[in-house]
């Protein structure tokens, strides 16, 4: 340790840091801020659907004449939202974040594999992220054909898309050597007598992640290359023959098909939900575990059906394709497929039920968004099995009840996990507690107005309005009995944001306030909290490296002197 | 506190952190080529005609850029081999064979190129061009950054040879497990785009 106490100012401390924990607070502040960001974005589209063609207020200069929001405008926003909260902000602070700080801390490593890599992947993501945004101030605005970019609408759209895919570049780049970092630092870098199956589940689902991130991302890179090409060197790989866009017949050779983009873009994104909701498991079930103080109920059929899970996932991609005509034989492929896909997703869930059964269950603020995550991706999870049967799909394909069923799964999923993770963390990484008030009227409040944005999607999509509509339905009569719920969903994501600001505040109090002098305020097992102080030593995190006798979730042992036995206790 | 297993191997994995590295970064390449030539089938497949690659690519040419890309994965485990050996004098030379031999590379790849820009064949001529060029283009992008790290080791990195042999040996161990899939992917170029 001592040897490491060189000259550091705040620039090689903070900003070139090859530190874990450090790139892994980079990682955590810059995505929160694209959240914020996307958030925002998002109510901009809420104000336009809940009041068609009238001036925005506060930024609506900023957008087009009068205030008003043009559509193509809308279409930015809807594709740069989508964008942003999945590769800006929710994979970056889920596995950047949350995965570069604590699997070392929990495996008992002083570091990541390659510092140095580590580094490189945090400053390519942040300069894809700003690539990303700078499709704004290009003529015609940023990529407006959806996340997805579906050619050949994408193929043809404004430069905002060429930005859109150079920033996707970066970015793959960015999880590639982020990936190949968490899976070389579990295997290589567990702390002696840390086997296989006495890693805690929040590293098994990153390793999991990891892989996913590794071998599905590589696909889009050749779709975004292919791509690149049809827009700039005028290929025609996802150009059929013999296109006419607004009555004028396109110069491209064709040939090309527009269903190879999709194959190519959803061999990514499907296990893409996973890298999504993996990390979100993990952290559920440290809460849980150490919040019922007992343990957790089924480790190993939770790490299995993780570890299938991750398999499968690579192949169910397709029934997002059930409307493109590709034959009923691959629909039914992948639509059997998708249902065994959801068999691992319910044993976590029953595991984590299980757990809370004869638990004596501390209702602390990250246990409460914990708790939320369970039913709120529940309902995710079931409103995705109608979407997976190619028969239902047909009538709910970009629907809003699609819109309805992936946020229930990522904004109070996903998102309420990595609240829970921020609340339960907090302590470790700045010696600090966060305001239990505040964060009760965070969760309970975001419970709310989650709810009231999404569960009225559901209707609407039921009623058969569809997503990416400007107007928000106005111009369809069949919709006409369920529009007064656009005004009922704005309103709510409007007071949502407002909720927003009890986390905002409780941050910055917290971290104005006194450090409490506890390493393990929780009274965890995992080594992040028994094998540390709070926050970590700066580089090398353990004054002395831990050696692992035991499981991760010794709670409660018959005959313990106290209710938890970290791993690092002799036997 | 160093990081371990960086130079000697971790006994149950029987692996150093690098070599580790290396082969999941490989096996994200693998996957990268293999959407590409995933999409090379899907359009072929679904193409009204597709030409003959011999018709229109120069395959001598071809044949010529094999045995440069072979003969320099031999050079690049004869350089490591003789690292093995502690011959830094055979390193140098068998590594400069190998930087040669990929710049020999490159530079049939310009005349093949440029060749076909004088008949006026461009990417967007057709799809079977298209995928031509972007995936040897891709390959060549490989061949490069290959060719900077070899020099890099050939020059300025060498003096690691002193200050941390056992280092030095597994990063040209490293570099050459890269160098080989380079090779390797070229080996599957040849024949889909030439031959088939």
């Amino acid at each position: 340790m001592t040897s490491e106490h060189h000259k550091e100012n705040f620039l090689t401390k903070y900003i070139w840091s090859t530190d874990h924990k450090i790139i892994g607070l980079q990682y955590g502040i810059t995505a929160l801020l694209w959240l914020l960001f996307g958030f925002i974005l998002m109510l901009i589209m809420r104000y336009q659907l809940a009041y068609p063609e009238t001036p925005i207020p506060i930024v609506g200069a900023l957008l087009g004449e009068g205030g008003l929001l043009p559509p193509e405008m809308y279409n930015s926003l809807g594709a740069m939202h989508g964008t942003i909260m999945i590769f800006l902000g929710v994979v970056p602070l889920a596995f950047g974040a949350f995965g570069n700080y604590f699997v070392p801390l929990q495996i008992g490593a002083i570091d990541m594999a390659f510092p140095k890599l580590n580094a490189a992947s945090y400053w390519m993501y942040f300069v894809g992220s700003i690539i990303m945004v700078t499709g704004f101030f290009v003529p015609g605005g940023a990529a407006n054909s959806g996340w997805t970019s579906y050619p050949p609408l994408s193929n043809i759209a404004t430069t905002g898309q060429t930005v859109w895919l150079c920033g996707m570049v970066f970015l793959i780049t960015s999880s590639l050597l982020g990936s190949i970092n968490i899976l070389a630092t579990v295997i290589q870098l567990r702390a002696e007598g840390m086997s296989w199956m006495r890693l805690p589940i929040f590293v098994w689902v990153q390793f999991i992640t990891a892989f996913l991130l590794l071998l599905a991302f590589p696909p889009l890179e050749a779709a975004s290359v292919l791509q690149l090409m049809d827009r700039l060197a005028g290929t025609s790989f996802f150009m059929p023959s013999g296109l006419v866009v607004s009555g004028v017949a396109l110069s491209n050779t064709g040939g090309g098909s527009p269903l190879l983009w999709q194959h190519l873009f959803w061999f990514l994104a499907h296990p893409e939900v996973y890298v999504l909701i993996l990390p979100a498991f993990g952290i559920v079930v440290e809460v849980i575990a150490n919040n019922t103080r007992r343990p957790i109920w089924g480790y190993k059929s939770i790490v299995y059906a993780g570890i299938f899970l991750g398999f499968m996932s690579f192949i169910v991609w397709a029934h997002h394709m059930f409307i493109t005509g590709m034959g009923t034989t691959m629909s039914s492929f992948f639509q059997t497929t998708t249902m065994i896909i959801s068999i691992p997703s319910v044993v976590i869930l029953t595991a984590l039920f299980m757990s809370l059964w004869g638990g004596s269950i501390r209702y602390n603020t990250p246990m409460l968004f914990a708790l939320g995550f369970l039913p709120m991706f529940g309902i995710g999870g079931l409103t995705g099995l109608p979407l997976g049967l190619a028969a239902a799909d047909i009538y709910l394909h970009d629907t809003y009840y699609v819109i309805g069923h992936f946020h229930y799964v990522v904004a109070p999923g996903t998102i309420f996990a990595l609240f829970a993770g921020i609340y339960y963390w907090f302590p470790k990484m700045t010696g600090k507690r966060m305001n239990e008030t505040l964060g009760k009227l965070h969760f309970f409040f975001s419970l709310i107005f989650m709810n009231g944005v999404f569960l009225p999607m559901m209707a609407q999509g039921l009623a058969g309005v569809s997503r990416r509509l400007w107007d928000g339905g106005e111009m369809y009569a069949h919709a006409a009995g369920v529009l007064y719920l656009n005004e009922v969903m704005s309103v709510s994501a409007w007071l949502l944001g407002m909720t927003q600001i009890f986390f905002i505040v409780n941050m910055i109090i917290s971290l104005l306030g006194k450090k409490t002098g506890e390493d393990n305020p929780w009274q965890a097992t995992t080594l992040d909290w028994s094998a540390t102080t709070s926050p970590p030593l700066g580089h090398g995190n353990f004054e002395v490296v831990p050696t692992v006798y035991r499981g991760p979730y010794e709670y409660s042992v018959p005959g313990a002197d106290k209710d938890f036995t970290p791993q690092n206790e002799k036997a | 506190m160093d990081i371990p297993f960086t130079v000697k191997d971790r006994p149950d994995t029987g692996l150093y952190n690098g070599k580790l590295g290396i082969w999941l970064f490989l096996a994200s390449e693998v996957m990268l080529f293999g959407g590409l030539f995933s999409a090379y089938v899907f359009l072929r497949t679904g193409a009204e005609s597709w030409p003959v690659g011999s018709d229109i690519l120069n395959v001598p040419m071809a044949t010529l850029n094999t045995i440069f890309l072979i003969t320099s994965s031999v050079t690049m485990v004869m350089s490591w081999a003789s690292l093995k050996l502690n011959d830094f004098g055979k390193f140098k030379m068998y590594l400069g064979f190998t930087i040669l031999l990929a710049c020999g590379f490159l530079v049939v790849k310009y005349f093949e190129y440029t060749a076909k820009f004088e008949h006026h064949l461009y990417p967007s001529t057709n799809n079977f061009l298209g995928i031509y060029f972007t995936m040897t283009g891709l390959h060549v992008l490989h061949i490069v950054g290959g060719i900077i790290v070899l020099f890099y080791f050939l020059v300025p990195g060498n003096k690691m040879w002193q200050s941390d042999p056992d280092r030095f040996v597994n990063r040209i161990e490293i570099v050459g497990l890269y160098w080989h899939f380079v090779d390797l992917v070229w080996i599957f170029l040849f024949p889909v785009f030439y031959l088939l």
